[in-house]
């Protein structure tokens, strides 16, 4: 591609961390109105790379120009002055604000002495949601959404001004295949456009739908820039880590269901919300599906006592259970690990150890006292197993890559070893590879008699990882599909029934 | 688990070069600046570098460092308590009161006295720790209300007179200069700083203080209960005002109730000159001790070089403010080198 045609071209970037080459001698050239996809493993520099675009870090080495010019912003301001715009991967909204007022927080309407027109706010809003396809109240307060629903809000919010540039950082970790669909609608008609966008993605097979171009992260070097045509996802695999990979699922036939390890009936979360039953058996993984918005994650959260619910029967192999509160649920022998890993997973200023104890520190101390050694052993032991890539264990948490961070909460749950696990999104941003370890590992849960729930947007994730899955429509379970009878369309139209039916 | 990846590419700064780092701009910072300070004031200040100033001061922060220990955990959890002064004034007029009863041997009352001062202590800190979180209130009204409470009930209690008159032996005690260099006042703060480092550092129960503070929905998720943990907190807070109550009685000899008026302030400004983040998470009880020893530094240095005063406060103020700057840089600087 000639240089003059490209409108932002790097030459030599580095960027180092105290412990981390996060980016090294990266030189890159983004055609004006191309679509680029940039790829790499967990912790391989794709979000560092952004985030010298967005002005939040700056280069250490190298040189990048935008339109021709050379370009250092010193603050996300200076990116957005530019025409840039990104949809970071940890999402950024104020959670105690109203969607509207997140959308339009850089150019309130005004009327006289400054005031805020809430109307024509309100009304704005109400147009950009609708284009990402999110039909909910503008005045809702951001912090009751659930994590798809931000994200939404988040492209929304980007959409709301001209760009140049859009920058998507994984933006589809959380959807599901209607708003998948719209986003790359919106995409392909900004591109008509002549915009030109960047896009970051763990899910390999999206990408060829919209992409003209992909360059690949290993390690924080460019391992190449292609053309994506022609290319296939194994090919796109053995760039990101060097090898080949077999076959992402390989369900474990030998792994037979055995008896009733929980089982709910009638939950119900408020008088709006229609009772569910469903359960799970020993060494069954239960997958449950729907669109997003769909109201699995409320149930989860309800039936671990995270949220307060109306009525229903929790009952533990056989026995009914109270749980009113995570520390009841816990005791009982579940896990919940929330599809907010930033808000409600983790404790982001501790250290990576820290984060995985903290269920149980009772199995690192003794008389109340924490005995490090067994700690950092414990946190070690599972941080090789996933293959959280961090510094040292004593690196904040903050300062991983998402895909790492998802791999801690994991971790810490794991650490728990409770009888039952409940997963939302528990490969949320994660590497094809490190996603392979993770499927290996439930299969190695499910084999020790563990009850597994996985809650995924991800349908052929769910297809190949579960014995049964469950399906979600407005806030009520519409269909149960056993393995035999897996089939996206099927599930996907029962996913849509409640909302197409008036 | 599976072919190991490539390995880590080596970088400039290694993870144990960065924890002393980290050390450094943490805790060592506040350190420097109070060595930078006594050493402005030895030389400038007359009768400054004196052992008889020395002692003076170390007579004088005890009070406020044992409010201050008790703070540091309250402040870690991301609350606050503006109710130590008054909550000191009652303890002290509580175990005065308990002290000077006839009846009693010295020995009896002296113990008496410090159990009561601890449960009145307790339990207007369990009371502001209970309401907060139990009506999800902030702690700063609530224990804004407390100060008022307390100090209307250090009234009742002592009704509205100070109380003299505590046993000799007592008194002695106060007095007493161990070695000829340690106040045995100095030394109760010590320990107590003691023991608070200790359980921040050690215990399961200061892990998850901090941890609370960090992210108090990750751990109620977690399977804990965080509102134990900041009842808890202010349980410490209010123990440490009866036992800064009883520093009080040791060193002046009087329990009254317009005793700690505006000590809150003194202790806060302690904790976070030492480096504890007023939101909560990060900071050290060293460090405030090391804080608590800045303030009286200041204060003294600035009265032995003529500084009126009229003009000590303003200066005070400022180095409270430029603290919170240097912290906010400090966090930078940390996020950095993690
Ligand atoms: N502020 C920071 N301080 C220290 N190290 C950092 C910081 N930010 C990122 N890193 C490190 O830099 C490396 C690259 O991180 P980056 O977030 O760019 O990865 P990524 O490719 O976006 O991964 P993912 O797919 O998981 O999102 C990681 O090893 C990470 O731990
Ligand atoms: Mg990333």
């Amino acid at each position: 591609m000639p240089m003059d045609d490209a409108i932002l071209s790097l030459q030599g970037v580095g960027k180092i961390f105290p412990g981390v080459v996060a980016l090294s001698d990266v030189s890159l050239s983004i055609a004006r109105g191309e679509t680029h996809i940039v790829l790499g493993e967990n912790g391989a520099g794709k979000s560092t790379l952004i985030k010298l675009l967005a002005g939040i870090y700056q280069p250490d080495a190298g040189t990048i120009a935008f339109n021709g010019a050379p370009y250092q912003p010193k603050t996300p301001h200076d990116a957005q002055q530019s025409g840039i715009r990104i949809v970071h991967q940890e999402l950024n909204l104020l959670p105690y604000l109203s969607i509207a007022e997140n959308l339009m927080l850089e150019n309130l309407p005004r009327r006289a002495f400054g005031i805020v027109d809430r109307k024509a706010l309100n009304r704005r809003a109400m147009a950009l949601l609708k284009e990402v396809g999110l039909e909910i109240d503008p005045r809702t307060r951001v912090e009751t959404l659930g994590v798809a629903q931000m994200q939404l809000v988040e492209i929304a919010k980007a959409l709301s001004y001209d760009s140049k540039l859009l920058v998507l950082d994984e933006p589809t970790a959380t959807l599901t295949p209607p708003e998948i669909k719209r986003l790359f609608a919106i995409i392909k008609r900004l591109k008509a456009k002549g915009v030109t966008i960047i896009y970051i993605s763990h899910r390999l097979h999206e990408v060829f739908e919209i992409g003209d171009r992909v360059t690949i992260l290993r390690n924080g070097r460019l391992v190449a820039t292609r053309d994506l045509h022609g290319l296939s996802v194994p090919d796109l695999v053995r760039m990101m880590i060097g090898r080949d990979i077999a076959d992402e699922f390989s369900f474990d036939a030998s792994i037979v269901p055995g008896k009733v390890a929980l089982s709910v009936s009638n939950l119900k979360r408020n008088a709006a919300t229609p009772a569910i039953s469903f359960d799970v058996r020993h060494g069954e993984i239960l997958g449950v599906a729907g669109l997003v918005g769909s109201g699995r994650t409320e149930a989860m959260r309800a039936l671990f006592g995270a949220d307060p619910k109306l009525d229903g029967v929790v009952e533990i192999d056989g026995r009914p259970v109270a749980i009113t509160a995570p520390k009841d649920a816990v005791r009982h022998g579940l896990s919940l690990l929330t599809e907010d890993r930033k808000g409600q997973g983790l404790l982001l200023d501790l250290a990576v150890d820290k984060n995985i104890t903290i269920t149980d520190l009772g199995k690192v101390s003794r008389h109340g006292l924490v005995n490090r050694r067994a700690e950092s052993a414990a946190a070690t032991d599972l941080v090789g197993q996933l293959r959280v890539k961090a510094s040292s264990i004593e690196q904040a948490v903050r300062n991983l890559s998402g895909g790492n961070q998802q791999k801690v909460v994991l971790a810490k749950w794991l650490f728990r070893g409770t009888s039952t696990l409940i997963l939302d999104e528990p490969t949320r941003g994660v590497d094809i590879g490190a996603r392979r370890e993770i499927y290996q590992l439930l299969w190695m849960l499910a084999a020790a008699q563990k009850g597994i729930i996985m809650v995924s947007s991800d349908l052929p994730e769910l297809m190949g990882m579960c014995h049964r899955i469950i399906v979600f429509s407005k806030d009520r379970i519409v269909g149960e599909v056993p393995r035999s009878a897996f089939d996206q369309e099927r599930i996907l139209s029962l996913a849509y029934q409640e909302y197409v039916r008036p | 688990m599976s072919e190991t990846s490539e390995p880590l590419v080596s970088a400039p700064v290694s993870p144990s070069r960065a924890k002393f780092l980290r050390f450094l701009i943490r805790d060592a910072g506040v350190l420097l600046a109070l060595v930078l300070i006594t050493l402005f004031f030895s030389a400038s200040a007359p009768y400054f570098a004196t052992p008889g100033n020395a002692l003076k001061i170390f007579v004088q922060i005890a009070i406020n460092t044992v409010l201050a220990a008790g703070m540091t955990f309250v402040i870690l959890t991301g609350g606050i308590d503006l109710s130590v002064g008054s909550v000191l004034a009652l303890c002290t007029v509580v175990g005065a009161t308990v002290m000077i009863d006839e009846s009693l041997s010295p020995a009896v009352a002296i113990t008496l006295a410090l159990l009561a001062c601890m449960a009145t202590g307790a339990a207007c800190g369990f009371l502001n720790g209970w309401i907060s979180t139990r009506w999800k209130i902030p702690s700063f009204i609530v224990t804004l209300g407390m100060l008022n409470m307390a100090a209307g009930a250090a009234r009742v209690v002592s009704d509205n007179s100070t109380i003299t008159g505590l046993p000799q032996s007592f008194v002695d005690f106060g007095n007493l200069i161990i070695g000829g260099f340690l106040p045995s006042i100095f030394l109760v703060a010590v320990l107590v700083i003691a023991a608070g480092w200790f359980v921040l550092r050690f215990t399961v129960f200061g892990r998850m203080i901090f941890a609370v503070g960090t992210n108090d929905e990750a751990v109620r998720l977690s399977g804990h209960n965080p509102d134990f943990y900041k009842v808890a907190a202010f349980t410490i807070s209010g123990l440490t005002a009866g036992i800064a109550a009883m520093v009080y009685l040791l060193r002046l000899n009087i329990g009254s109730p317009i005793a700690g008026v505006g000590y809150e302030l003194n202790a806060i400004a302690a904790v976070i000159i030492g480096g504890t983040s007023l939101s909560g998470g990060k900071g050290s009880i060293i460090g405030t001790l090391v804080g608590a020893c800045i303030l009286q530094v200041l204060s003294t240095g600035l009265q032995l070089l003529g500084v009126g005063d009229n003009f000590k406060p303003i200066v005070i103020g400022l180095v409270i403010v430029l603290a919170v700057i240097l912290d906010a840089y400090r966090e930078r600087l940390l996020r950095r080198i993690r």
